[in-house]
């Protein structure tokens, strides 16, 4: 095909894709020619280009600031501890569900156990002020009603991260049991005839067929989701979390809108934000490579 | 026991265990929804638990004749409209043609496209640009940025790629442009997913709140969300203040929050059901790799 007939045939096609390119390079590659702010001294004034260059002296500065190892800390601590409780959760969740016979109470539990993905997290807060808030919150009111001390569920550490993971599970759990049950459904039923004949119980079934029929989706999430240890949204840490509670709840993302658009800091916040992203690349690209190895199957 | 009830007690068990989590999930809302219609004096003695306690809608009263919260929900939207349709424009206008596998350079736009999944500036650098381009409280910075999500555009890839060629071939046959194919063959075609995309691209924009917080100043231009952390976070720290011996600042009653916050909530819980039969099978199609 000549080029002026290849052009006559695809030209649409280059024009569609025009739009969403001209997207790309100026709304993602855009921020990142910004990211040289982190080797310049950046002057609002000057603007990207006329800022003049320091090296690596944002990042010395950087990597001597206490705050920083706290909030690195705080991102690991919390995606862990996320992981430990939030994890297991859909799992253990779908595994029910699929054990349910009635059609009607799967669907009405599926419906309802998906919607908490749909909400905001400043609706979440919201709520999550209202049920643990110290003095008004239905939870320590019931607790005082029961003649029990009330708990500082928002305001002291270790209650405070307890909330935030039960905030965590509430969120995600029942959403997350879409692609457990997605697997489940290419179970071949003549296992459990199988084992029927043999007599199987319903737990020895769930531990020898259906638990490692999904083993594979487990393990790749699993891998996926340790590939995600640093990168830790702004809004959960953000919403959930106050200043009585910073030593716990303030997070690299929370960090770099702290230093960056509260005190106006930008360098400083970019290095930030740029050594939140390469490490953060280097664990997805990481975990792929396991992931690759072990299941044969990665995202990329 | 026999095989018969040992079998019937697995299935009790796991009714009131799934039924116990389905109540987890909703007691909190069952919750706010009570508050919203209790009596000041019952929220501040503790009595609402799930169900409301001296009924009133003077809260939802408060809520609708307040002309900024008003405003806030139109233009939340309004906005919320708007996103998803230029969404979905840009991001069908994407995927079509990096499914034709004869297309020169796909693969370079596609890596173009896949790399902004795994790298990003950062939010500095983002609010620099939408700084540079006079974007800050402006509509188009809660718009633009978030335009193509290259997530929803593998999703789209593979739902294009499973469109038998021969439909689009044919159709190509009969002297159709690419326009037309899509518009007439491919689209109506992918209805499920655009539904499933649709809501994605919605339900961000409705509870996105970063942007907002970063990009806008002008009380006229607050998205709901918005608006509604600064209600929730004022009296959080008033509480913590309090706690720390200051002095009562002017709280909103618990029943205003509460109202604010299902107000805020309805609009997703209005259009969900309708798309639920749909987002599931899109979940699925986002997990296989594109």
């Amino acid at each position: 095909m000549s080029k002026a007939t290849y052009f006559r045939r695809y030209w649409q096609l280059y024009a569609l894709l025009s739009l969403p390119i001209i997207y790309f390079l100026i709304f993602r590659y855009g921020p990142m020619y910004g990211v040289q702010i982190a080797f310049k001294d950046f002057n609002l004034f000057k603007g990207i280009g006329g800022s003049e260059w320091i090296g690596f002296d944002a990042f010395r500065e950087v990597f001597g600031m206490r705050e920083f190892y706290t909030t690195l800390r705080n991102t690991f601590m919390l995606n862990f501890l996320d992981l430990l409780v939030s994890f297991p959760a859909p799992i253990i969740l779908a595994i029910m569900l699929y054990e349910i016979k009635s059609v009607w109470f799967k669907k009405i539990s599926q419906t309802i156990l998906y919607i908490p993905h749909f909400i905001s997290w400043v609706i979440i807060g919201g709520i999550v002020y209202q049920l643990f808030g110290n003095q008004s919150g239905m939870v320590n009111g019931v607790l005082e009603g029961m003649g029990l001390n009330p708990i500082p569920f928002l305001t002291e550490k270790n209650p405070w991260l307890i909330t935030y993971l039960f905030t965590g599970i509430w969120q995600s759990a029942g959403w997350g049991t879409i692609l457990y049950l997605a697997a489940l459904t290419g179970v071949n039923k003549e296992l459990f005839e199988a084992a029927e004949v043999d007599g199987a119980t319903r737990l020895k079934k769930i531990r020898y067929i259906t638990l490692p029929s999904i083993k594979p989706t487990i393990v790749t999430l699993l891998i996926l989701n340790i590939g995600k240890m640093v990168t830790i949204g702004f809004d959960r840490p953000y919403i959930i979390g106050n200043t009585a509670v910073r030593e716990y709840s303030d997070v690299l993302s929370t960090f770099v809108y702290r230093i960056g658009m509260e005190s106006g800091q930008y360098t400083l916040a970019t290095v930030v934000g740029l050594f939140q992203a390469v490490v953060g690349l280097v664990f997805i690209l990481g975990s792929n490579y396991i992931s690759k190895k072990v299941t044969g199957d990665g995202i990329l | 026991m026999s095989e018969r009830t040992s079998n019937r007690i697995f299935d009790i068990v796991n009714i009131v265990f799934v039924a116990l989590f389905v109540l987890f999930c909703l007691a909190p809302f069952l919750h706010v929804i009570a508050v919203s219609l209790s009596s000041n004096r019952a929220i501040t003695s503790g009595e609402v638990t799930i169900f409301p306690i001296e009924v009133n809608w003077d809260a939802y009263i408060k809520v609708f004749s307040d002309n900024a919260m008003i405003r806030s929900l139109i233009f939340t939207i309004v906005l919320t409209f708007a996103t998803t349709v230029l969404c979905m424009l840009f991001t069908i206008a994407a995927s079509y043609p990096l499914t034709k596998t004869n297309l020169k350079g796909r693969k370079f736009f596609m890596y173009v496209i896949i790399i902004t999944m795994f790298f990003s500036g950062g939010i500095i650098p983002e609010y620099l640009l939408i700084r540079d381009l006079h974007m800050l409280n402006s509509v188009w910075s809660l718009i633009l940025p978030g335009l193509v999500s290259p997530f929803n555009l593998i999703i789209l890839i593979s739902f294009f790629n499973n469109i038998p060629p021969s439909l689009e071939e044919s159709a190509e046959i009969d002297g159709s442009s690419h326009f037309y194919t899509l518009m007439k063959i491919v689209l109506p075609l992918s209805m499920p997913v655009m539904a499933t995309l649709s809501l994605f691209y919605a339900v961000g924009r409705w509870n996105g709140f970063q942007d907002s917080l970063m990009y806008i100043n002008n009380p006229d231009l607050y998205p709901l969300q918005l608006k509604l952390f600064q209600m929730v976070q004022n009296n959080m720290v008033s509480e913590l203040t309090q706690m720390e011996g200051a002095n009562r600042t002017a709280l909103t009653p618990e029943s205003l929050k509460a109202a604010t916050v299902i107000f805020a909530t309805v609009p997703i819980l209005a259009v969900y059901p309708w798309l639920q039969k749909y987002f599931v099978s899109g979940v699925m199609l986002g997990a296989v790799k594109g």
